[in-house]
């Protein structure tokens, strides 16, 4: 693995799966009576939030937690951000304090990048701007192999047949080959969609993009995923549907006619919930604009993955800290 | 040994034990840890990753022949509990399967392949201790090569070994490696 975390395509097939099977291994302390590990103790990560986030902020904070490595949270409301400070004077402030691992999240693209060519720990990008969020894609990616896998369903395409030898019931070893995932909605402004389709086709499921034309990005086209206009006609063929928030706060013009329309045509109620074949699954990133992109039903139903990603969020964090601060300081000298 | 009784050197080293000398030490720890633990009862094999785990299944399963007794068997990964991770890259993590009956109140057997340091046991009694309050936690290994750095000795010992740091004893086992034996080599592979 390289020494950051700042994009998706950063991580080779290998990189991808040592990281799911560690989060595998690590799934089992959440029901043990002491869920702490030792591992990280004397090690600091920094909490670098520049935008709002509960989730992702809470749960790369527990997971550092469970992993006993010392936390800061930093977010610039009430910091010296409101002072005009630049993220490199930050970035230099946390370095004098020691951070082992930056954890960053900023509105601006490439905003991870940037910080790690600044401080010598491990950056993790959690979210920058409309680019990526790996570890995001990492949870989705965790979440639909252990479920998919879990009972033995295997959808078309023969998870069961194909699975390498040594994986087992929850899916250790095995990648994604030959599952259908759509992804719906605003993939113009998620970071989510783009770090998905780049690990999700590493792991070799087939990704289908589903959304107004209006709402994907430039030179779509040349990502290795397919494109459709029509949610309907993907739906019977999904094994797993992602739905993406529609990001009103980053909307600067008119990108669909109302609300209502963008609903009936993309957004996924029972009706549609209904075409997707039996063993099928629905992930939302969160948070979620209940009506708009995915109905209430939809949401609280049993194939909803939604509270699971959280769960799995913690887990998948851990084994990127892990993998990221576990071993030596530099493991260049080390080898 | 071969059939001959003499070592017989391979692409590993020498050969120290075969198969049927892992098996009659496995069977004499099986019937120490009867003799040890009043007949088995309330026992729990917990074997470390990787060559403890079969170790472990086996001396359950030899258990059961001897007592009619089902011994719970598990395992027990040290991994993120070792104290030279700072000294490699992040490795890759083991099983952790405990059985459903838990290890509070239990007597703990834990088993491992080769005792050298002791780290790896003092690794696994900090694991163990997160994961609830046996009654007792007894250490069963196939080979003991001696050269100590805690104070920890095994309860069961399959062979004695004495040997130089320099060399390097590998236990190869058919779950893991297609055969059965104990190779003893002057350098390679850390075991």
């Amino acid at each position: 693995m390289k020494r950051h975390l700042i994009s998706a395509a950063d991580l080779s097939r290998g990189d991808a799966l040592l990281i799911l099977d560690t989060a595998e291994e690590l799934a089992g302390l959440a029901d043990r009576p002491i869920k702490k590990l030792p591992t990280l103790r004397g090690r600091t990560v920094v909490n670098l939030f520049f935008e709002d986030s509960t989730r992702t902020r809470i749960s790369f904070e527990a997971a550092a937690k469970r992993l006993s490595a010392d936390v800061i949270n930093f977010s610039a409301k009430g910091s010296s951000v409101g002072k005009g400070e630049s993220l490199k004077d930050t970035a230099l402030t946390l370095e004098a304090m020691g951070a082992d691992a930056v954890v960053i999240r900023h509105s601006a693209s490439g905003a991870a990048h940037r910080l790690a060519g600044w401080v010598r720990g491990s950056v993790v990008n959690a979210g920058d701007g409309t680019h990526e969020h790996p570890t995001q894609a990492l949870l989705d990616a965790f979440t639909i192999r252990r479920r998919l896998f879990k009972g033995g369903i295997a959808p078309r395409g023969g998870l069961g047949g194909s699975s390498p030898r040594g994986s087992t019931a929850s899916g250790r070893g095995a990648g994604l080959d030959g599952i259908r995932v759509t992804i719906v909605g605003d993939v113009l402004h998620s970071r989510v969609a783009r770090s998905n389709v780049l690990l999700l086709t590493t792991l070799g499921a087939e990704v289908t993009l589903a959304a107004p034309p209006t709402l994907l990005p430039f030179a779509v086209d040349t990502w290795p995923c397919a494109v459709s206009y029509d949610l309907d006609s993907e739906l019977p063929k999904s094994d797993v549907v992602m739905m993406l928030r529609v990001q009103q706060e980053r909307m600067t013009a008119a990108y669909f006619p109302s609300v209502r329309e963008y609903s009936r045509r993309y957004g996924l109620d029972t009706a549609r919930m209904a075409r997707l074949p039996d063993h099928a699954i629905v992930l939302h990133p969160g948070p979620m604009n209940r009506g708009v992109e995915i109905a209430a039903e939809v949401a609280d139903s049993a194939r909803s993955m939604i509270v699971e990603q959280v769960a799995n969020g913690v887990t998948t964090r851990m084994a990127v800290l892990y993998l990221l601060l576990g071993g030596t300081e530099f493991p260049e000298v080390a080898s | 040994m071969s059939a001959t009784g003499y070592p017989v050197a391979g692409r590993d080293g020498l050969a120290v034990l075969d198969t049927e000398e892992i098996r009659r030490a496995l069977t004499r720890i099986a019937h120490e840890i009867l003799e040890r633990t009043h007949g088995g009862e309330e026992v729990v094999l917990l074997g470390i990753p990787t060559r403890g785990v079969p170790l472990a299944r086996r001396l359950a399963a030899r258990i059961g022949e001897f007592e009619g007794l089902e011994v719970p068997c598990g395992s027990l990964d040290v991994t993120m509990h070792r104290d030279d991770l700072r000294l490699h890259p992040a490795r890759a993590l083991g099983r952790t399967d405990l059985p459903p009956s838990g290890v509070d109140g239990k007597t703990v057997v834990l088993v491992d392949d080769v005792l050298y340091s002791g780290r790896t046991v003092r690794a696994a009694l900090d694991a163990l201790t997160d994961l609830g309050r046996p009654r007792a936690v007894q250490l069963a290994v196939l080979v003991d090569r001696g050269h100590r750095e805690l104070p920890i000795r095994a309860d069961y010992v399959g062979k004695n070994l004495p040997t130089s740091q320099r060399e390097v004893v590998h236990v190869l086992l058919a779950e893991v490696d297609a055969r059965d034996a104990v190779m003893i080599g002057d350098e390679g592979r850390p075991s």
